[in-house]
């Protein structure tokens, strides 16, 4: 059992948790994950760690609720426990002084992509942020983004805050205005990290992306996480979850998070319900 | 029926005993165990068959080498808990081996009576002993040596880490285990069903290891949450055994393997088994709804076998077999395939897929397969199997599960580089005392042979254990 030490609400549900966990706090590294199982009949969930405290032996997920474990685990408090968490899994962020980095994170991509501008501006880069939400109530982690940037943009879908367009707009206009580029790091919707793939392509900017494909173990045993990259199967488990965008096939990696499509829907359905009966209570 | 009376000729007439079993009707829409054990009544008729050599051949022809004459003796005698502790000398999980062990190519193999007549049901009396032993709550705990001082780390909770660590307590060790998984047991936990081994039997052997003192610690993956040198450098373990098990599964290289509804088996097995899918809703992991589908599985061996029948199970209306040797050449066991024949699966054999096709919404629709006829041995001794031409077709299927076998997982290479490993990725040992090129660190199980059997994990550890003992205590020769 692992003791939640804090629970907070980033944005309209997205929480950030702090979890004991101190084998993990101390040795996970940039674009590493765990995978939590909240209770005892619970699935296992992918995670990826966006921040850790070695000396108070802590890690800290954000989760948006979206699946049964994901509001499951948003409805929990500090003081609370969760059952099993294993990492940190996955290969680390490969992090060197590339020049100009620009990390782009859409929507909750950005607690992801977080970790690894921290350690992108400790190689010693110049780091561009660009961090996308919907509007303006559903960005997080502004003030930590603005703390490692050099340059730090918002963008809105809505335009209710930041820019008012797509992340892609923005780096568009970024490699328009004739900055040069080294690196990308795009974390985000399946959609988005497709889109940025294609604005650098024609450049040949290295663009690395963060697979997110259903996963059961996490340590390469099952291959239910394969990915097709540059034509060959991969584990995003053990070989990624950090890819080449450009080699990325994303039709494949859309249509695989489709297959339990009913059984999720079923799932969020009971927990609503149950919640609802728990509220009543 | 007096043992001690009883004459050669009178022992050569019994008939051997009949497992009894579920109905296969019922059964192939259940998860509970197949096979129901002998009663004591059938368990000493089937004892007395047993011609108690002078020089037994079954015990050779027993990785573990069990005194197989020995507590076959005590059940014809009535002394059923005897019999379980006799085997419990040489192999900790009886009720595990007695179910899995293929025993037809080990010690039944070697009995006299083979040859003539059919072998002693070995398997099953071992099964009776040890379920006897559980069930009436005779389990004695194993004396311990006193503590030597000395902390050994096992990797991996499977068949050969629970081997060895077991091993090590008793000789006086402080033995901890490191499982990556949150259920301890490895493969016996997700990868074998429940309806061939129940999960309860393996808790109840891992429950008597922690109370000799074992310790055991989930959820930690060795190379990614612990690595070999941070146990023996910051951790101060004197030695560490590696039985982490096959890893990476296998697939075939074929178009459309990434189609929605084609699965390793490894993913099948571990959603049913360990997460429990089959309990879903109940149970938050989903797996493909077989209800009134057509599931074929692509492999031939006991992993193969499993997994067709939990789709049967799951209420798969057909639920295929498709290998591309003969049935001759499959390496499951026989009663596996005898099983799964009488539970409705179909065998399609002398076939090997060349693509999978699937709809617009990419899901699996199909499989095109080639039909195969027998060539010339092969290196492996079996007839290679030879393309019919132009013999192509459609299979129609909804889920595919692909159980062709595992390579290494890479995490224990990529964090260790100092332990010598094969071009296969399997760990290099030194098979008389299953030590590895880096100094104390020796490994057993599937991470050294491949895919392999229990029983053979299971004397790996015990190797292991007996040369880890040896090295700690100085007396390496």
């Amino acid at each position: 059992m692992h003791k939640i030490v804090s629970a907070i609400f980033l944005a309209e549900n997205i929480k950030k948790i702090e979890i004991e966990a101190p084998r993990i706090a101390k040795k996970r590294k940039a674009g590493q994950f765990v995978m939590i199982r909240v209770g005892e009949t619970g699935e296992r969930v992918p995670l990826t760690i966006a921040d850790a405290d070695p000396e108070k032996g802590t890690i800290t997920v954000i989760v948006q609720g979206m699946g049964k474990s994901t509001r499951e685990l948003n409805s929990k408090e500090a003081g609370d426990s969760i059952h099993d968490i294993v990492g940190p899994l996955g290969a680390p962020s490969h992090i060197e002084k590339f020049g100009t980095a620009v990390s782009i994170g859409g929507g909750l991509g950005a607690a992801i992509a977080y970790p690894t501008a921290v350690a992108l501006k400790e190689a010693g880069n110049y780091v561009i942020t660009i961090n996308g939400a919907r509007s303006k109530e559903l960005v997080i982690l502004e003030e930590e983004m603005r703390a490692v940037s050099d340059e730090a943009y918002i963008t809105t879908d809505d335009g209710s805050y930041g820019f008012h367009g797509f992340v892609t707009q923005k780096l568009q206009e970024l490699i328009d205005s004739g900055k040069k580029i080294d690196f990308v790091l795009a974390i985000g919707p399946i959609p988005m990290m497709r889109a940025i793939a294609e604005v650098t392509r024609p450049y040949q900017i290295k663009t690395v992306v963060s697979l997110n494909p259903i996963m059961v173990d996490g340590t390469g045993m099952c291959g239910g996480c394969r990915v097709t990259v540059d034509n060959q199967i991969k584990f995003a488990c053990v070989d990624g979850p950090e890819f080449d965008a450009h080699l990325v096939d994303f039709k494949n990696l859309s249509d695989r998070n489709k297959m339990y499509l009913p059984e999720e829907k079923q799932a969020v359905e009971t927990f609503a319900h149950k919640c609802n009966l728990q509220k009543q209570l | 029926m007096d043992a001690q009376s009883i004459t050669t000729k009178e022992r050569l007439a019994i008939p051997r005993q009949k497992m009894p079993s579920q109905n296969p009707e019922v059964r192939s829409h259940n998860f509970g165990e197949v096979n129901l054990g002998y009663t004591a009544d059938l368990a000493q008729r089937e004892a007395q068959r047993c011609l108690q050599c002078k020089i037994p051949a079954c015990v050779k022809g027993c990785p573990v080498n069990i005194k197989i004459d020995k507590f076959i003796k005590l059940i014809a005698d009535g002394d059923f808990a005897g019999a379980a502790r006799k085997i419990k000398e040489d192999n900790v999980l009886p009720a595990v081996c007695g179910r899995v062990c293929p025993q037809e190519d080990q010690c039944e193999k070697e009995c006299i009576l083979t040859k003539k007549y059919t072998s002693v049901a070995i398997g099953n009396l071992e099964r009776f002993a040890a379920d006897y032993e559980r069930e009436t709550g005779q389990v004695e705990l194993p004396k311990v040596a006193g503590p030597t001082g000395k902390k050994v780390a096992v990797i991996g909770s499977g068949p050969a880490g629970l081997s060895c660590a077991n091993d090590l307590i008793q000789l006086g060790h402080a033995v901890t285990v490191f499982e990556a998984l949150h259920e301890l047991g490895g493969v016996l936990m997700y990868g074998i069903p429940q309806f061939r081994l129940p999960k309860e039997i393996v808790q109840a052997e891992i429950e008597g290891m922690k109370k000799l003192g074992v310790n055991f610690i989930t959820n930690a993956v060795a190379g990614r949450s612990i690595t070999v040198d941070e146990l023996l450098e910051e951790e101060e373990f004197d030695a560490i055994f590696i039985g982490v098990g096959a890893g990476l599964p296998w697939f075939m290289g074929i178009p459309g393997e990434n189609l929605l509804g084609v699965y390793s088996a490894n993913e099948f097995l571990t959603r049913v088994n360990l997460m429990k899918s089959y309990q879903f809703p109940d149970n938050d992991t989903p797996v493909f709804n077989c209800t009134g589908k057509s599931v074929a599985v692509f492999g031939g061996g006991n992993t193969a076998m499993d997994a067709v029948r939990t789709a049967k199970r799951l209420g798969a209306e057909h639920a295929y077999i498709v290998y591309r040797r003969s049935e001759a050449e499959m390496p499951a066991r026989l009663e596996e395939v005898h099983h799964a024949k009488e539970e409705g699966i179909e065998f399609l054999v002398l076939m090997n897929p060349l693509e999978f096709i699937g709809n617009d919404a990419q899901w699996l629709t199909g499989a095109k397969c080639l039909r195969m006829e027998l060539g010339e041995p092969d290196d492996s001794g079996r007839r290679r199997p030879m393309p019919i031409k132009d013999s192509e077709f459609i299979l129609p299927v909804d889920m595919a599960v692909i159980s062709i076998g595992n390579g290494s997982n890479p995490l224990i290479k990529q964090t260790t580089p100092d332990i010598e490993v094969s071009k296969r990725d399997t760990i290099v040992v030194d098979i008389t005392t299953m030590a590895t090129s880096k100094e104390n660190v020796y490994a057993g199980g599937d991470i050294v042979t491949g895919g392999a059997t229990v029983i053979l994990a299971m004397g790996a550890g015990r190797t292991a254990a007996a040369a880890i003992h040896a090295k700690l205590m100085g007396q390496e020769s």
